[in-house]
């Protein structure tokens, strides 16, 4: 479960064809199942495990996350932009909680 | 330091001054070079880690160049520990990046991330965070279109390490 929805940032104007850089902020524990609470059970992971990234039912970028991946996800990437359209992003924990935003890209 | 000059602090003269400073760059690299004299050593690689190093490059022998891994040298907190991924690929057809994996050598979970590369991508870059238990090396591995691979190896000193990984 996210606390707040994720943030993201994308170039304000893009020209067709060109290479942008995508970031992008979770809000996430990433409890990484290691952890023990203080009567000495372990607390169970809760991570985002999957992220993806598409464009127009493409998909343009994905990542499988360990509890290696430090809380509050920050992934940042790259796309080529074909043209107008937009964004989906998607964040899915190991709660059973996907989270999704769209983002318009401004393509002149 | 001062202006008055006597016979006891005379100014070097130039070629004294370039043997004194060789002499000193000298030590300084030896002291350098000396092990443990800076950081501790890595930990052990653990046995998660071998198998899943194998698990991926199989009988493949991966290239060592080529695939870029920006780690801080240092850190302090390993909770937060900065991480860059990259390969020069055109992200054609014909030669791009498939994916690039990343692999803690002594975290007590093995893989970190993996990330997947499309046409769409234009770059094969991509940035993020992770999480280190202690001083080790990560290890990160680029799929390419081609079935080649490329491996890369970095040490990062961690003084406190990620709380409860």
């Amino acid at each position: 479960m996210m606390k707040k929805p994720p943030r993201i940032k994308v170039p304000d104007a893009i020209n067709a064809g060109e290479v942008i850089e995508i970031k992008t902020l979770a809000t996430h524990i990433m409890e990484t199942g290691n952890r023990k609470d203080p009567s000495g059970k372990i607390v169970p992971r809760d991570i985002i495990h999957t992220f993806t990234a598409s464009f127009a039912g493409q998909e343009v970028f994905s990542a499988t996350l360990g509890s290696g991946i430090a809380a509050n996800p920050y992934i940042a990437f790259y796309m080529r932009v074909p043209g107008p359209g937009a964004l989906t992003l998607t964040w899915a924990d190991d709660g059973g909680t996907t989270t999704v935003e769209t983002v318009p890209l401004n393509v002149a | 330091m001062t202006t008055q000059l006597d016979a006891r602090h005379k100014p070097l003269d130039r070629r004294t001054f370039l043997l004194r400073a060789g002499a000193a760059a000298t030590l300084l690299s030896l002291l350098e070079g000396a092990p443990g004299a800076h950081a501790e050593a890595s930990a052990p690689e653990s046995p998660e880690f071998k198998a899943a190093l194998e698990a991926l490059i199989g009988n493949a022998s991966p290239h060592d160049t080529g695939l870029t891994l920006d780690l801080p040298e240092n850190v302090e907190n390993g909770d937060y520990v900065p991480v860059a991924l990259s390969v020069d690929s055109p992200m054609t057809a014909e030669n791009r990046v498939k994916a690039i994996h990343i692999l803690s050598t002594a975290n007590p979970r093995a893989a970190v991330a993996t990330f997947r590369f499309t046409l769409l991508s234009g770059k094969a870059r991509v940035t993020s965070r992770m999480r280190l238990a202690k001083t080790q090396d990560v290890v990160a591995v680029a799929e390419l279109s081609d079935g080649s691979m490329l491996l890369t190896r970095r040490k990062v000193a961690v003084k406190i390490g990620g709380c409860g990984i």
